[in-house]
């Protein structure tokens, strides 16, 4: 495991391999099971790093320890090489950017970006001038004397960007930046989030539910389920390479399907046809039986001339834009989606399946 | 414009205070000292005195028949201030809320004045008008030429009577708020699925409206318990609790008086109890955006009965304002057996700005309530912090007590304060208070306390807790996390509160009549020993005072509130 998550020996982390690390990060509410479970994460400079999982996964509570809101049970933070574990959060400097943005309310918006130079004792005049600066870096120039109920979600967002960055964080920290915001808003607001953070050179660790969100942002997504980190990695290799069957189910689409790894091929028999496919098998997946991920993406329709096919029924078709998301049912318990350009099948009709894509991922 | 969505429950669950600091404590010690010392020793040596010779007093007070008369006599006062009080604001509410008619606007104002009215200057107000030489009493008198008053305004109903006036705010404000609350589309999903006006109202309506029907019947009961001023105006020969403690305490039966203290501040803390309890079962359903529909009276009849009534209602509820300031003209001794005071003058306003032993009592009102309320929003301020954004063993304890004082009735709280604090010993944690100017302040800072901790504790809860994490996240220190992010978001609660404080301590009658001094006698006070002078004139311009000193206070806090809360002034681009 510790290999997938890139920590051959926790112990020995080398100071110049991150920025930000999290070592065994546990925190546990009261003394019931671990809602973080000795979570391992390590962040280089200038990298955008998404912690996905579902909602009771421990992103949160993950954060806040970085933060300083939480204090861990066990395990410390390491930045820059220095133990901040201890330190309270108005001493570690971290921006953070919350869920609902935690804009003060009763303050303009010019008075809420320079919040964290009026903590730091800033002269007026100065802090005017860079906060300025800060609200055109996100897009908002001219928009320091405005309320903050009188901007739009989006707007509230950047505000809440600009806030965070204007103390000049080693790490910024977003707990579900794009939550609050509706689709549209959302697809074209995370376009500038990742281009804004690009361009500053900023390094940062997000926590989103949503893993289309984490894939347009992030360089590097860590998924977590149940307080236990299982896997990180870009979003291809989470997508291609799933290090366990849970991070199969939950990043993507995919049918499971039963079948025998030997020597780097999986075998998979669905009635009376047999395929053996490449494979690649998460870590530590030993020969036998195993479950072989097939995506949607690298499923096709086919005719009955071709070989290696599995016959099947078309029990849903729905409209996804460019492709047609099929179901089809090859046998009792094994029904696949797959995706296709073509139009003209129906419900009920009887169709092949192959497989297009090999190598496929194998996991135990 | 888009608006914040509101923060999902994940979210709040998510949140922990973070724990104990160092200065947590440093804070929540001293705010727990002082209530301990003000509010819980005060009333403790109450119940010890009551045990003072063991259960001698108990078994004089179950023995006494006056006293078992005066138990009786407040339990059927306060059922019967309920049910009047219920049987007034449960339909106002519904009328106001639910439907739209002619002159709504206007009733929908007049029917909170009641609880503007100080509250010895409502009973005195009522005397002017339905007592035996009333304008109403002898209006009707002279009409129907009788040779007696048709009433007399004394006994258990005429206590009743003016506490339905008073009290019955509390239930139309209360079910008002919860109809306003109340979320639309139920009824509308009802009505949907075919069910009758009739049933919806008994199946969907009431059953949502239970909690807060329950909490302000439980707070009428509560405070007619307590009610001193009309019992001790024109009860009559009518015994009641809180009239009963005076009198013992001036017969010197001071372990009776403890007792009886002690009798009636546990029924209204028990009440207190009830209602926490169903306020934290109060779970309205969110009401979906928007205002609430009124539906226009359709029928012919109602909408002809529906003016003249309301019309009908506002010249009551207007009547006892306007009869104190008619009076406040009225020369000093010349009004007995007419129906309207003969001879009109300026003079008692003038006296009260010149002459300076009627000068006093006003100073000592103004100065007396500044100092309560001043101390009272410092200390709640800190304890609603304590007690909405920290963590920390005993924060059950702070909760309790700033809300006991609500529950403990005037007399009660001014009996202990004058059995505790009438002598200087360190080792008993005493100081003589009693006789002294200080001992005013004092009682009216701790009737304050729920007012302004309460109020205070709302709108800290409002504020989203990540406000408090993002400051600190930007580095901001304790202090200017405090200064620039705490106390503006507590702002509106502590001028809320303090608003209603100081309306509170400047009319307070019923502890400074146990507790005042010649040199620091309240306005209240005042005016009682000028109506056993009978010089109404001259009371009802003290009393017109009061209003407008309430009025002052009012204004006050809405400057405050407009000049601080930028939040309000939304600018749309």
């Amino acid at each position: 495991m510790d290999a997938v998550l890139g920590f051959a020996h926790p112990e020995q982390l080398a100071v110049s391999d991150g920025r930000l690390i999290l070592d065994r990060l546990t925190r546990r509410f009261d003394g019931t099971r671990a809602a973080v479970d000795a979570v391992s994460l390590r962040i280089a400079a200038g990298e955008l790093v998404a912690l996905v999982g579902a909602s009771g996964s421990g992103k949160t509570t993950t954060l806040r320890m970085v933060a300083g809101y939480e204090h861990p049970d066990d395990g410390r933070v390491i930045l820059d090489g220095r133990d901040i574990t201890a330190l309270p959060p108005q001493r570690r400097d971290f921006g953070m950017v919350f869920q609902h943005y935690a804009l003060f309310p009763h303050l303009t918006v010019g008075e809420n970006v320079a919040f964290g130079l009026e903590a730091r004792g800033i002269p007026k005049r100065d802090r005017r001038a860079r906060a300025a600066g800060a609200l055109a870096s996100v897009g908002l120039a001219g928009a320091a004397p405005r309320r903050v109920q009188s901007l739009s979600g989006g707007e509230q967002q950047r505000v809440a960007l600009a806030r965070a960055l204007i103390i000049e964080p080693p790490v910024l920290l977003l707990d579900e930046p794009l939550s609050n915001l509706d689709p549209t808003l959302r697809r074209s607001t995370r376009e500038d989030l990742r281009a804004t953070l690009r361009r500053l050179g900023v390094t940062a660790l997000f926590v989103t539910h949503d893993q289309e969100d984490a894939f347009a942002v992030a360089d590097r997504v860590a998924l977590l389920k149940g307080g236990k980190l299982l896997q990180v990695g870009t979003s291809e290799q989470l997508y291609d390479q799933p290090a366990t069957r849970d991070v199969a189910e939950f990043i993507g689409r995919a049918t499971l399907v039963p079948g025998e790894l030997t020597g780097g091929r999986v075998t998979v028999r669905i009635g009376d046809v047999a395929r053996a496919l490449s494979a690649v098998p998460a870590p530590g997946t030993a020969d036998g039986r195993v479950m072989a991920v097939l995506r949607p993406d690298g499923l096709a329709l086919a005719d009955a001339a071709t070989p290696n096919v599995w016959p099947g029924v078309v029990t849903d078709r729905r409209f996804a834009g460019a492709l047609l998301a099929y179901r089809v049912r090859v046998s009792d318990d094994i029904e696949f989606e797959l995706h296709s350009a073509e139009r003209g099948v129906r419900d009920g009709d009887r169709v092949f399946v192959a497989v297009t894509r090999q190598p496929v991922a194998v996991v135990s | 414009m888009q608006q914040v969505r509101g923060r999902d429950v994940g979210a709040v669950a998510n949140h922990q205070p973070p724990t104990t600091s160092s200065y947590t404590w440093l804070l929540a010690l001293p705010v727990l000292l002082l209530l301990v010392w003000s509010v819980v020793y005060p009333n403790a040596s109450v119940i010890a005195g009551s045990f003072g010779e063991g259960l001698r007093y108990w078994r004089e007070f179950v023995s006494s028949p006056t006293d078992r008369e005066a138990l009786r006599t407040t339990i059927v006062i306060a059922v019967g201030s309920v049910i009047a009080a219920t049987a007034v604001g449960v339909p106002l509410a519904f009328l106001l809320t639910r439907f739209e008619f002619r002159g709504r606007r206007v009733l929908s104002v007049v029917a909170t004045l009641p609880a503007a009215l100080p509250p010895l200057v409502g009973v005195v107000a009522f005397l002017f008008l339905y007592g035996e030489s009333g304008v109403v009493t002898r209006g009707v008198q002279s009409l129907f030429r009788m040779d007696h008053a048709p009433w007399t305004l004394n006994g258990a109903g005429a206590i009743i009577f003016v506490h339905a006036y008073t009290m019955y705010v509390y239930v139309f404000l209360f079910v008002s708020a919860g109809l306003e609350r109340l979320d639309q589309s139920l009824d509308e999903a009802a009505a949907g699925l075919g069910a009758s006006r009739a049933r919806r109202l008994r199946r969907v309506t009431l059953p949502l409206l239970t909690p807060a029907l329950a909490g302000s019947m439980l707070l009428v009961f509560m405070s007619a318990l307590g009610s001193f001023s009309a019992p001790y105006i024109f009860g009559g020969g009518l015994r009641v609790l809180s009239t009963q403690i005076i009198a013992s305490k001036l017969n010197g039966a001071m372990g009776l008086a403890y007792v009886e203290t002690t009798v009636l501040a546990v029924g209204a803390v028990a009440a207190l109890l009830l209602l926490r309890w169903f306020e934290r079962r109060r779970t309205y359903a969110v009401s979906s955006k928007g205002t609430i529909a009124r539906a226009p009276l359709h029928s012919p009849f109602a909408r002809t009965l529906a003016p003249v009534l309301g019309v009908a209602l506002v010249v009551v509820l207007i009547l006892p304002h306007a009869m104190v300031v008619l009076v406040s003209f009225a020369r000093d001794g010349t009004w007995t057996t007419q129906v309207l005071p003969p001879d009109y003058t300026l003079d008692n306003f003038r006296r009260l700005a010149t002459d300076s032993d009627l000068w006093v009592p006003i100073r000592n009102s103004v100065s007396m309530t500044a100092i309560a309320t001043v101390l009272d929003v410092v200390v709640c301020f800190v304890a609603a912090y304590l007690i909405v954004l920290r963590r920390f063993r005993g924060k059950w304890l702070l909760g309790l007590l700033v809300a006991l004082p609500w529950a403990i009735p005037g007399t009660a709280i001014a009996i202990g304060l004058a059995s505790t604090f009438d002598r200087n010993s360190l080792a008993g944690a005493q100081l003589l208070l009693v006789g002294t100017f200080w001992i005013l302040p004092l009682a009216y800072f701790v009737r304050g306390v729920p007012l302004v901790s309460s109020a205070t504790e709302g709108s800290l809860r409002q504020m989203d807790p990540s406000l408090e994490d993002a400051a600190r996240g930007l580095g901001a220190s304790w202090w200017l996390t405090i200064r620039r992010v705490v106390l503006p978001a507590a702002r509106p609660g502590l001028v809320a509160g303090a608003m209603l404080a100081a309306i509170t301590a400047v009319g307070e009658f019923v502890a400074s009549i146990v507790l005042f001094t010649h040199a620091n006698r309240p306005i209240s006070v005042e005016i009682l020993s000028q109506l056993r002078d009978f010089a109404f004139g001259t009371a009802a311009a003290y009393s017109v005072l009061l209003i407008v000193l309430v009025l002052a206070i009012t204004l006050l806090a809405r400057w405050a509130e407009g000049r601080w809360s930028r939040t309000e002034t939304v600018v749309i681009q």
